[in-house]
């Protein structure tokens, strides 16, 4: 067994300022990573880093842009300590060496981004977050912070008591990919999960293959709430043959969307008479999606996204990558032709339930980053919001992990027996893993490390019979229904009907998922065997995401139902909430915060 | 496509309707139906469906059968625009789901991917298979130690990676935590080529030097050292230090300026120039002292 005061999961943006924060901190910290931290997908981010920096700028602009993007479902203590800490977080990375886009006085450049009302998109080319993530992996190395790479956390050490309130988490179980060994890594004062999207739940996505939820997952089986799973975003430009991001970046600095009929749609069928091509990421994939749908298409699947008039110097120095992209993954020439781009699933705005300081409600676990909603983007996110989270949400994590008071939290997380719940019918949550190992484990001990060594063993005994079945089904299988029944049902435009088939289909690679067989028999580098115990993984996020969507009659940002195309405020200022509650799980609500002790955010009519 | 459907022979059992007996069916049924699959794959794979042939290096050092090294040969189904890394998944998904690979982003940034292809590193996912002759031959990047089918050992690479301090270490940063240094766009231009690497050791596996010398830092790791050294916001002192590091026994001074590694890199980045700056220099930095 591994022993640290703090153990990081996930070695990305998050997971790196957390660990960094934590060793800051005077903690031993360490980071517990499925990939290298250099692969993390952090590094495919693209447009920007929102921080208001400027004169002319400030951070109540900046909370109120976010909170009117969220389309009011965030809460105003995470909105304003966000808002407040993204300049020093940004500076931070810049006296880290971050290779900033610069303006002729040396300063680093801004840029308009999607939902702004001031250019406030700090950014390095079109790579941002490549250039985030190297920049914080070198000062992880030159702190000496130690790294387990290619080590995949399956399981959480939380003790069990009924309400999950009182539980608290001891350490993670992880198995090393190269030599199959499985061990445990006890957190003397807390683990924060860093591990990122989800975006595997869909067929056609941004997400890199490495983003299969496995910390919300884990989080959730372990008794914390998954808050506001309905709302997931489609990004307005993904190539449609891979679901590559093309960045915001595009249009903010002037890129044009045009329809088949050459038409530039998000003006003259009025989408966004003001902002147009730079509205908030949600309008302009419905945008896209209805000129579709309305025959103005191209080949019926997407739209032209247009640079050319930029210019061949604009281009090369700002969106370079941009070229690249198209031109390997897409065979386009984007200084010569429009791209071709239609909407993927891009982030997922909710997420393990935290409060503004990264903590659940399990003593000793904290998550930050986009697997956890604290709730920041609420229904929807703005585009270059997700970086700074990382930064102000994964060190604030990591600080409070490492044992530094950061005073009282302001936003109230765990099951609370008083809240109102949703009255679903439908089944939920079974059938679960192929072993009774999902609730947690301690047998009755309180020894913290006895609790890490009773989960070794039972994810020892998971894991030999994912290995003994013998002739089952692979999990490619089931995953490939899942995906392919989420993209078409529980997509951008949303209705009953569907919404159900998915929860059927859902509920039958459950069925499926009880006699998957791992082929690879090795203990050396099973990848057959990892991506198996992140089918698993999918699965719940799935079906939340899902009964979110169901349970939500209204359109709220990302949200869209055929059935309920209003934003409902008298009944909907609420984060939708599934609680696992030991394999059956509950759908309930609390309310969002849209006060705080200086500002009052009042829903607003959302027109861009 | 499938020839069984589960639900009619489970119903048509009466006699044993427990769940386990019903998975158990619809599981038996579910095989047949599999098998069925894959023999309706192999014909549209023999029929008309054009195909494309790899050859796959298979190692793993557990597994009998596999112990000694061989090729595979997998025949997927081909699609406009199919990339290697797209094949290699086809293959695993749907012929043999032991076939091991490193792979994340899919789009040329995370560097898990680099392979040799018919004799060249690159990136799988960043290599459009029309543009490959065929039978195409996928084998792990050579000079590495292979852990298993095409995932080789990166240890040696991320160590010489971390020899060269590769961070920035300036000597001070302006007090004000809402003040930035400032940059020149010039002095950025300089080392954004630089810094766009993406650690997949291509360059290094690419590298006669390097599977010659064990200690040698290889190219990644010097254009490491250069992204730092050139940025103008480090000291003096820093940079001293810096070409110390690179100037060692095993440093700059190996390379041979073949190229080799400038020509393989997925990112363009111009590594031979950029070494043979650093030697510059180091030149110049010892005929100051002298």
């Amino acid at each position: 067994m591994y022993e640290h005061d703090v153990i990081v999961v996930g070695g990305g943006g998050a997971g790196l300022r957390a660990a960094i924060a934590a060793h800051e901190e005077g903690a031993d910290a360490a980071i517990v990573t499925k990939l290298h931290p250099v692969r993390s997908h952090t590094g495919a981010a693209e447009g920007g880093i929102n921080a208001a920096l400027r004169e002319g700028d400030s951070w109540e602009s900046h909370a109120y842009d976010t909170m009117k993007g969220a389309d009011y479902l965030a809460d105003a203590p995470a909105v304003e300590t966000f808002a407040k800490t993204a300049p020093e977080e940004t500076i931070q990375l810049e006296h880290w060496g971050m290779p900033f886009s610069r303006e002729d006085d040396g300063r680093v450049s801004q840029r308009p981004f999607g939902g702004l009302s001031f250019p406030r998109t700090t950014y390095a080319g079109a790579e941002t977050g490549h250039h985030m993530l190297h920049t914080m992996y070198e000062q992880v190395v030159k702190r000496g912070i130690t790294v387990y790479d290619e080590w995949y956390v399956t399981q959480l050490a939380v003790t069990d008591e009924d309400d999950p309130n009182d539980r608290t988490c001891h350490g993670v179980v992880a198995w090393d990919i190269r030599t199959g060994e499985i061990t445990g890594f006890r957190a003397r004062n807390g683990v924060v999960l860093a591990t990122g999207g989800l975006g595997q739940a869909y067929d056609h996505t941004t997400n890199a293959v490495a983003n299969t939820g496995d910390g919300v997952a884990m989080a959730y089986r372990a008794g914390v709430p998954m808050e506001d799973m309905e709302m997931i975003q489609f990004h307005p430009t993904t190539l449609p043959s891979t679901g590559v991001l093309i960045s915001e970046g595009v249009r903010g600095e002037g890129g044009i969307l045009y329809n088949a009929d050459g038409e530039r749609f998000m003006f003259e069928y009025g989408y966004a008479t003001n902002d147009g091509e730079l509205a908030s990421r949600d309008v302009v994939s419905r945008a896209e999606l209805t000129e579709i749908n309305a025959g103005r298409g191209i080949e019926d699947e997407y739209v032209h996204l247009d640079m050319r008039h930029l210019g061949d110097e604009r281009i090369t120095d700002r969106l370079e990558n941009i070229l690249h992209l198209a031109r390997d993954f897409e065979g386009v020439d984007g200084k010569e032709e429009p791209m071709p781009v239609k909407p993927g699933q891009h982030y997922a705005m909710g997420g393990i339930e935290v409060n503004e300081h990264g903590k659940t409600c399990i003593d000793g676990l904290y998550a930050a980053g986009e697997c956890a909603c604290v709730s920041l983007h609420g229904a929807n996110r703005l585009g270059g919001n997700a970086l700074p989270e990382l930064i102000v949400f994964g060190a604030r994590a990591g600080r409070h992990a490492a044992g530094t008071d950061l005073g009282e939290a302001k936003i109230q997380v765990g099951p609370d027996p008083d809240a109102e719940r949703a009255d679903i019918d439908v089944p939920l949550g079974e059938p679960g893993t192929v072993t009774e190992t999902d609730a947690a484990t301690d047998g009755g001990s309180t020894d913290p490390t006895a609790i890490v060594e009773a989960t070794v063993e039972a994810e020892n005994e998971r894991i030999d019979t994912l290995l003994e079945n013998e002739d089952g089904i692979n999990h490619a299988d089931v995953r490939s229904d899942l995906q392919q029944t989420m993209t078409e049902n529980v997509n951008v435009f949303r209705t009953e009907p569907a919404l159900r088939q998915a929860l059927d289909d859902i509920q039958e690679a459950r069925e499926r998922y009880q006699d998957v067989a791992v082929a690879d028999k090795s203990r050396t580098y099973n990848t057959d065997l990892q991506h198996t115990i992140e089918t698993r993984n999918l699965l719940d996020v799935a079906e939340a995401i899902t009964v979110g969507a169901l349970v939500r009659n209204e359109f709220r940002g990302a949200h869209w139902r055929q059935e309920f195309q209003e934003r409902r405020d008298d009944e909907w200022l609420k984060h939708t909430l599934v609680s696992w509650n030991d394999g059956d799980p509950e759908i309930w609500y609390r309310d969002s915060i849209l006060e705080s002790e200086e500002k009052s955010y009042e829903p607003k009519e959302r027109s861009y | 496509m499938s020839t069984q459907t589960p639900d009619t022979e489970s119903e048509a059992q009466t006699g044993d309707d427990s769940p386990q007996a019903r998975r158990l069916e619809a599981k038996d049924a579910r095989a047949e139906a599999r098998e069925a699959k894959e023999a309706e794959a192999d014909a549209a794979a023999a029929a008309d469906q054009e195909t494309v042939h790899l050859k796959v290096f298979r190692y793993d050092p557990e597994i009998e059968g596999k112990q000694e090294p061989r090729f595979d040969d997998f025949h997927v189904p081909y699609e406009k625009g199919m990339t290697v890394l797209d094949a290699l998944i086809h293959a695993r998904d749907t012929y043999d789901s032991s076939l091991t690979f490193r792979h994340s982003c899919r789009q040329a940034v995370c560097g898990s991917d680099a392979l040799f292809v018919n004799g060249n590193q690159l990136l799988g996912c960043q290599k459009q298979l029309d543009e490959l002759d065929q039978p195409v031959r996928i084998e792990p990047l050579p000079h590495a130690e292979v852990v298993k089918d095409l995932v080789v050992d990166m240890e040696h690479f991320y160590d010489q990676m971390h020899a060269v301090d590769p961070y920035f270490d300036p000597d001070e940063t302006p007090d004000d935590e809402l003040e930035e240094q400032r940059q020149s766009r010039e002095n950025r231009e300089q080392v954004k080529m630089s810094t766009r690497c993406i650690w997949c050791s291509a360059c290094m596996s690419s590298c006669n030097i390097a599977a010659g010398d064990n200690q040698y830092l290889g190219p990644a790791a010097i254009n490491k050292a250069y992204r730092f050294y050139f940025d103008e916001r480090e000291g003096e002192q820093k940079q001293q230090e810096r070409l110390e590091i690179i100037e060692e026994e095993h440093g700059v001074w190996r390379c041979q300026t073949q190229f080799s590694c400038t020509n393989v890199c997925p990112k363009d980045i111009p590594l031979t120039e950029h070494i043979q700056e650093l030697k510059r220099e180091a030149v110049k930095s010892n005929l100051k002292f002298w």
